[in-house]
């Protein structure tokens, strides 16, 4: 499981993120678990400014805007299994 | 190329005779909007690509430890190219705090942020002309420049809340990062969809309005007002904008009636920062990282120095 956080006070752009994430993730049969930090010292402690942020496996894959469809996806290819080609 | 468009499609394939006031409103009409949108998805393109290689976090990392006037300049460029979203001002302002970058810079850059975007230059632009524009974004950044010296003169750093001192900024690690230059395309034509999908509807009825003015627009108005502008206008009109509040798109048309019925630049542009920078909605979102005093020397400063900007303008003009 692929633990992702959207990270934002809660506006319009990292409503749309959060969503967009869903809908690419079930789309695509990638299962992560997905979780909105709104949160300001948790989100500081990633050191992201601009909001939304997205964490992957506690790792930063984006700050600031709402991220493309293709770029979303490109975030799950990395963190999996390089051996196993049918992975995603 | 725009103007050779509304030809084409008013006075051609519509047949409107050229001297009647629904043909000059259409005409404005047709090539304002094929212009605005043309420059609009151009503009957030390109700042789009420009914000994919310039982030805030390298701008504070910069910034940080620069002279004064230096980390000051640069805060007011950022403020200028980075789309105003006001959910983004709590961690941006947390973020300069924690890099100890003086709380007057901060402010410099929450001045100029709302003040100076890219939609209100390229409406700016479309509507009145380029001469008004580069005075709108100059003027934007004196107040900003200005208003940050002067409020940091109050040290308002005792008017911060307890809890933003005590967060202290982490570093993660980045994920792989596509860096081509087809990721940066993506990133900056998503810009354009979700910033156009925003504002099209604002573009539409802002120029459609400055549309009747410019055809049924009695000219005798102009001179029986162009009196009003005595000393007190220009306070007048900036304690008009203040409680206002409304996107760049908007205000435009808004300033452009005025400058039609003969109210001095001066005036009109003071009126327009007003509206533009200060909105209770932003007061609101910075109340959580600052106490009420400091929100009212915010609001009365940049209320000031746009009033001495908007003097300053009607004298020179």
């Amino acid at each position: 499981m692929i633990e992702v956080k959207v990270l934002g006070p809660g506006c319009k752009n990292c409503q749309t993120t959060h969503k967009l994430i869903e809908d690419v993730t079930s789309e695509n049969g990638i299962k992560i678990s997905l979780d909105k930090v709104e949160d300001m010292a948790e989100i500081m402690s990633y050191g992201i400014m601009s909001t939304p942020g997205v964490i992957v496996d506690g790792k930063i894959a984006h700050a600031g805007g709402i991220p493309d469809k293709k770029t979303i996806l490109s975030w799950f290819k990395s963190s999996c299994c390089p051996a196993d080609d049918n992975c995603c | 190329m725009f103007n050779r468009l509304a030809d084409f499609i008013v006075f051609e394939l519509l047949g409107l005779q050229a001297d009647t006031s629904v043909a000059q409103s259409l005409h404005f009409f047709v090539m304002d909007i094929t212009k605005i949108f043309f420059m609009l998805i151009l503009v957030i393109y390109l700042m789009g690509l420009f914000r994919s290689f310039v982030s805030a976090e390298k701008v504070r990392n910069y910034v940080q430890g620069k002279k004064e006037w230096v980390a000051r300049s640069l805060a007011i460029l950022l403020g200028a190219v980075t789309p105003f979203c006001s959910c983004s001002s709590v961690p941006l302002f947390i973020g300069f705090v924690e890099a100890g970058i003086p709380l007057g810079v901060t402010f410099s850059f929450l001045i100029a942020s709302p003040m100076i975007n890219e939609i209100a230059v390229v409406m700016l632009f479309g509507i009145v002309g380029w001469k008004i524009t580069l005075l709108y974004i100059f003027s934007g950044m004196v107040v900003a420049f200005v208003g940050g010296i002067i409020i940091q003169k109050f040290k308002p750093e005792r008017w911060v809340e307890d809890y933003v001192w005590k967060i202290r900024m982490g570093e993660a690690q980045a994920l792989e990062q596509d860096n081509s230059l087809q990721a940066r395309h993506r990133y900056a034509l998503t810009e354009v969809k979700t910033i156009v999908g925003r504002i099209w509807k604002w573009v539409i009825l802002g120029v459609g309005a400055g549309a009747l003015f410019h055809g049924y627009f009695p000219q005798e108005w102009a001179s029986n007002l162009g009196d009003t502008n005595n000393f007190l206008a220009v306070p007048l009109a900036v304690i008009m904008g203040v409680p206002l509040y409304s996107n760049a798109v908007g205000v435009i048309p808004l300033a452009e009636a005025m400058l039609l019925k003969g109210v001095a630049i001066g005036t009109t542009l003071a009126f327009m920062m007003s509206i533009a920078a200060i909105s209770l909605p932003e007061l609101i979102i910075l109340r959580k990282v600052i106490k009420w005093q400091a929100l009212a020397l915010f609001t009365t400063i940049v209320t000031l120095s746009i009033i001495l900007v908007g003097w300053f303008l009607n004298s020179i003009l």
